[in-house]
């Protein structure tokens, strides 16, 4: 049964309407936000925890038990900060910027209510910097309700004061995790942190702070006002609300579109973006949730659900949910080795495991492309990819592995044929080093 | 504290403490390129992976933190494979030079690889190649062996205090460099050599030089600053290759000044390897019996004085006032630049809050001096102690840059209220007297001024010592605390060059004018370089330098410790305390020693101070009555005693590799006069 149009949260999501406040208004944002705000912090945190909502950013963990990480009384001159992760960069993914272009007041709005909830005193939004345009739509969103007294002091007659500020990213895709866009934020090089501390104890500027991302942020006024269950009546249990999910690649009308979680992923793409190109059969791979997860063939993608917990069963994830579809046209080998390419240049390169591997990765990948290997060499990237995995700071690496590991785990025949191919085409014997060329 | 159990072992550690500090209380040794104990955690190189109970990953030991009742695992299959993974990864894109490497032999890589490195390579790639970089005369860079460990960054900026270097460029592409291309401006920088875990920094005097398994390797005190820093001397065929600095924690911990690292070239050149005597005018070679003779000749029944230099050991300096004193001469003087220090209380020219004790201190008034140049090991302890916050610097003096932030009070002795208001309020304020600040007309005053800061302050008490005199040789303590001064009725220095003496025996005195010397002064020049001292000489006893002899040395905190013989002295040199000994038989006035322990024994029975090896001066102050005031202020502004840190001795002058340093980083200053 498909989302009906009454149970969209982002009822703007093409931009059918203006942005602005006046707009806004008319689809339900800002509407009664102090009477939310009366409700206290922990009821506000409490709502948000059954509504069983998890971070739209990738990772998936619970929104409401992050938020109660956060101290109950800062201490004095340790503010808590809110800080919003809009740097959107993942290969696949495009769901927060229709939300800031089209919707900004929903984030704006959510940080409030969000930032209120947590205690904080401010909320920054990290917007990727090539979302120029966008930025200059939220940050004119942002000026609508600080004159409309939304935020800023005394914010929507609540007697809380709070500001929300908009920094532009600089073009690295590993100012997206959170403790790099902290960094970042600092007016340091994005390198993520050690963890523990975590950022809810040091975080921004020393002070506890809560990363979430954009969508997560969107939400939450809306699943207030309808009430956790409504929310949580969507999906399968702990997988639970709607979600946007971006359908591009070899499908007919490529789209982004807010559906139920759990949705399976044929219906999805079927009834939304116009099914596969050159039908259902003709498909050959999907990579569910942005680049850093890995693929899955068409034999799981007949009846797997879009879920945390159902692709995480299939050894891959929701993550960001921006779904790749790739067809029979498809060089799975070049696209993945696209991908590792991807990866190597935006390793920060803190960590040994991440700086070299991904080199070597990538390398390998490109004589994969080729075909100029030998067998062995695939278990050998299989290996690198292992030993690069769980070994590092942050969890770019591992999402720099994963999809050469979907790769080798689905279709390691089609790479062992290309390597076939490539020795029959220049008559070479098996057992020659081809490397060593 | 804190139980943890490691690999079944039960420790208990503080709170706080990381894992890996655990796993060593355990006995566990850890291997680890990008930590160090005296720098902030990076946890970048991932050598250090250790497996925690209940934990998803392995974790970096050296960043995690220790929870009662942790159990951890630091040799398990998970352990060995991440560990072995990542080194091939180090080594995957490292030139592998090790024949052509300096580092060779006490590379940490090179260590570890024996370990966890496998005997092939699996990577068929092109290695990455790194253009070197330029950081200075001292350091030699091959950046393709750099494996990204971040110590010399974080050490610049953390400890030096001078955050030039950084890391460009991202993933594979990043580069550990100075961003724009320059000297480093660290009187530290050498430390980066022994810090970088890899061949990227090493050093370039010693470029190509020796092997260290090659070396014999002394244990002794360096002099070319008053820290008294715990070196080691490395040495081949009889020749000073390296210098090191040694751990110790109560001094230098583990750091050492570029001057006292990189100056020993200096040791090679310009020595005095052999007696000269001056005939008709001229000075010629001569044997020691011939320098001796001329030396009976022209100094027996003749007023005598003896002016020490800044450098020497304890031992000659005792043997020679001990034979002025059998010659009936109390004419003495140790203090070359003319410092009006007080040498009737040990407390009036120490650095009584001690080196280690700076680290308790929370306020600090600096008069007449930069340490970051007279001491820049000390200078990076106040580092230290800053970055830990709660602490206030103020100046009194020229306004430099410290390496820290500081409040510039005033420049002369009439900004003293200042100073003192500057101190007010603090639980263990800490003024610090720059040796400088007291060569001057008003040099007394100004030390009883600073002595009643520190007293107003409440800087003077039974268990704190706020009032330090920052010297700046290793040998100008021990002079002091030997009585090296005018004795009753003798002369000082300005005395006996006026004229006040017949013969004067400098004892490797190089650091004052010699046209000062009337003509017609009898000179005797007993030390170890050829300088202008020598040249205006009658007779030149050829002496050792702190290298080459067995010597005590005091540093500005009173520190007694002992410098070792490392090699011999060059020719017919011989160590300074036997040349006063056998000068004293010929001079018929024969000291009652004739070995190194009879003369050490006598000196620690007139002064019980030498007996008390290796230990910081009591703390505390007793008595807070402060020096005799003579003489008022004078308005003038302080100066600076050193200006060119790398060359303010015989042995800094002559050394090749100082003169490049003072020509890399004073040129703006030159073309600027």
């Amino acid at each position: 049964m498909a989302l009906s149009d009454k149970d969209r949260i982002f009822t703007n999501l093409y931009g059918t309407q203006p942005w602005n406040l006046a707009a806004a208004r008319m689809r339900g944002d800002w509407d009664g936000t102090k009477d939310l705000l009366i409700r206290g912090r922990d009821a506000l945190i409490e709502e948000v925890k059954n509504s069983g909502l998890r971070g739209r950013g990738g990772a998936g963990f619970p929104t409401g038990m992050k938020w109660s990480f956060m101290p109950k009384a800062p201490v004095e001159g340790r503010p808590s900060y809110l800080v919003v992760n809009g740097d959107e960069s993942e290969p696949g993914t495009c769901k927060d910027r229709d939300i800031i272009r089209h919707d900004p007041h929903k984030l704006v709005e959510g940080c409030l209510i969000a930032g209120f909830a947590m205690g904080a005193v401010a909320a920054y939004i990290y917007v990727r910097g090539e979302y120029y345009n966008e930025i200059q739509v939220l940050q004119a969103a942002i000026d609508e309700a600080y004159d409309a007294g939304l935020i800023g002091k005394n914010a929507c007659g609540s007697g809380y004061d709070f500001d929300v500020f908009v920094h532009r990213g600089a073009g690295a895709y590993i100012c997206g995790e959170e403790t790099a866009l902290i960094e970042s934020l600092e007016g340091k090089k994005g390198m993520p942190r050690l963890k523990p501390p975590f950022p809810a104890a040091v975080g921004l500027y020393g002070c506890p702070t809560t990363v979430n991302n954009v969508e997560t942020i969107a939400v939450v006024p809306t699943i207030l006002r309808r009430g956790a269950s409504w929310f949580s009546s969507f999906g399968r249990p702990k997988n639970s609300g709607t979600k946007i999910f971006c359908l591009q690649g070899h499908v007919n009308k490529p789209c982004n579109v807010e559906a139920e979680m759990s949705i399976p992923l044929r219906e999805l793409i079927d009834r939304y973006a116009g099914g596969v190109r050159g039908g259902w059969d003709n498909l050959l791979a999907v990579i569910p949730g942005g680049s850093s997860t890995p693929m899955i063939p068409k034999s799981v993608c007949d009846d797997v659900l879009m879920d945390f917990d159902a692709l995480r069963e299939h050894k891959t994830g929701l993550g960001t949910a921006g779904v790749i579809v790739m067809d029979k046209s498809t060089d799975l080998i070049k696209a993945i080795q696209r991908l590792s390419a991807f990866y190597k240049h935006e390793s920060c390169g803190q960590c040994t495991p991440c700086r070299e591997g991904m080199g070597w990765v990538n390398r390998v990948m490109l004589r994969m492309v080729e075909g100029r290997a030998e067998i062995e060499e695939i278990d050998v990237l299989e290996q690198v990819t292992r030993q690069i995995e769980g070994h590092t700071i942050c969890a770019l690496a591992d999402g720099g592995v994963w999809p050469v590991q979907g790769l080798i785990r689905h279709f390691r025949p089609l790479m062992e044929e290309r390597i076939a191919a490539y020795k029959a085409r220049n008559n070479l014997p098996q057992g020659l080093n081809m490397a060593a060329e | 504290m804190a139980k943890v159990t490691i690999d079944g072992i039960e420790v208990e550690v503080p709170n706080g403490s990381s894992v890996l500090q655990a796993c060593e209380a355990a006995g566990k040794e850890i291997p680890r390129f990008c930590y160090h104990e005296r720098l902030s955690v990076a946890g970048n190189c991932r050598m250090c992976l250790v497996e925690v109970e209940k934990a998803p990953k392995p974790v970096a030991s050296c960043a995690y933190p220790v929870m009662d009742g942790m159990k951890v695992f630091t040799d398990t299959p998970v352990v060995r494979n991440a560990r072995r993974g990542v080194m091939e990864f180090l080594l995957i894109n490292h030139p592998l030079d090790c024949p052509i490497c300096d580092q060779g032999g006490e590379c940490d890589l090179q260590d570890q690889a024996m370990s966890y490195g496998k005997d092939g390579s699996r990577y068929h790639e092109q290695k990455r190649s790194v253009k070197d970089k330029y950081v200075g005369p001292l350091i030699k860079t091959v950046m393709n062996r750099c494996i990204h460990c971040t110590r010399c960054i974080r050490f610049a900026a953390e400890v030096a205090g001078v955050p030039e270097m950084g890391a460009t460029g991202r993933g594979e592409n990043m580069e550990v460099g100075t961003y724009v291309e320059k000297a480093l401006t660290s009187e530290l920088s050498g430390n980066l050599i022994d810090l970088c875990p890899v061949g990227a920094l090493t050093s370039r005097p010693y470029a190509f030089v020796s092997r260290p398994w090659e070396l014999s390797k002394t244990d002794s005190v360096d002099v070319l600053d008053a820290t008294g820093a715990a070196i080691r001397v490395d040495v081949r065929g009889g020749e000073v290759l390296r210098m090191l600095p040694r751990v110790n924690d109560d001094v230098n911990e583990e750091w050492l000044g570029d001057r006292s690292r990189f100056s020993f070239d200096g040791l090679k050149r310009k020595r005095l390897d052999r007696p000269w005597v001056r005939r008709d005018g001229v000075l010629k070679p001569a044997s020691w019996a011939e320098a001796f003779g001329a030396i009976v000749q022209n100094v027996r029944g003749q007023r005598i004085g003896a002016i020490a230099g800044d450098t020497m050991d304890a031992e000659s300096l005792f043997a020679l006032k001990a034979m002025l004193a059998a010659m009936g001469s109390t004419n003495l003087d140790a203090r070359q630049d003319g410092a009006k220090l007080d040498a009737s209380r040990p407390d009036y020219y120490l650095f009584n809050s001690s080196i280690a004790g700076i680290e308790e201190a929370d306020a600090i008034l600096i008069i007449g001096s930069n340490p970051r140049v007279e001491a820049p090991v000390i200078n990076a302890r106040i580092r230290k102690r800053w970055t830990l916050g709660g602490m206030r610097v103020g100046v009194i003096g020229e306004a430099v840059d410290l390496t820290y932030p500081a409040t510039h009070l005033g420049t002369g002795p009439a900004d003293f209220a200042a100073g003192a208001e500057f101190l007010k309020g603090a639980a263990k304020p800490m003024v610090i007297l720059g040796r400088g600040a007291l060569a001057r007309e008003d040099g007394a005053a100004v030390l009883s001024s600073a002595w009643e800061i520190a007293k107003a302050a409440e800087a003077l008490r039974e268990d704190w010592h706020g009032f330090n005199l920052l010297h700046q040789f290793g040998g100008q303590v021990a002079a002091l605390d030997l009585g090296f001064v005018p004795g009753e009725r003798g002369l000082d220095m300005a005395g006996m060059l006026a004229g006040g003496v017949d013969a004067l025996w400098l004892l490797g005195a190089d650091g004052f004018d010699v046209s000062r010397i009337k003509p017609g002064t009898f000179v005797i020049y007993q030390g170890h370089h050829g300088e202008a001292a020598a040249a205006r000489a009658d007779v030149i006893l050829p002496g050792a330098a702190y290298t080459e002899k067995d010597g005590t040395y005091v540093n500005t905190e009173g520190r007694v410790q002992r410098g070792r013989m490392a090699v011999p002295p060059p020719g017919e040199a011989r160590e300074d305390w036997r040349i006063i000994r056998a000068a004293s038989q010929f001079l018929g006035v024969t000291l009652p020693f004739d070995t190194l322990e009879a003369l050490r024994a006598e000196m620690a029975a007139a002064h019980p101070v030498f007996a008390r090896l290796d230990q910081a001066p009591l703390p505390g102050c007793t008595d807070d009555a402060g020096p005799e005031v003579t003489g008022g202020l004078s308005a003038a502004p302080f100066g600076l005693p050193i200006r060119n840190y790398w060359q303010v001795d015989p042995i800094t002058r002559a050394s090749s590799t100082m003169a490049e340093c003072a020509a890399t980083y004073l040129r703006p200053a030159l073309a600027a006069e």
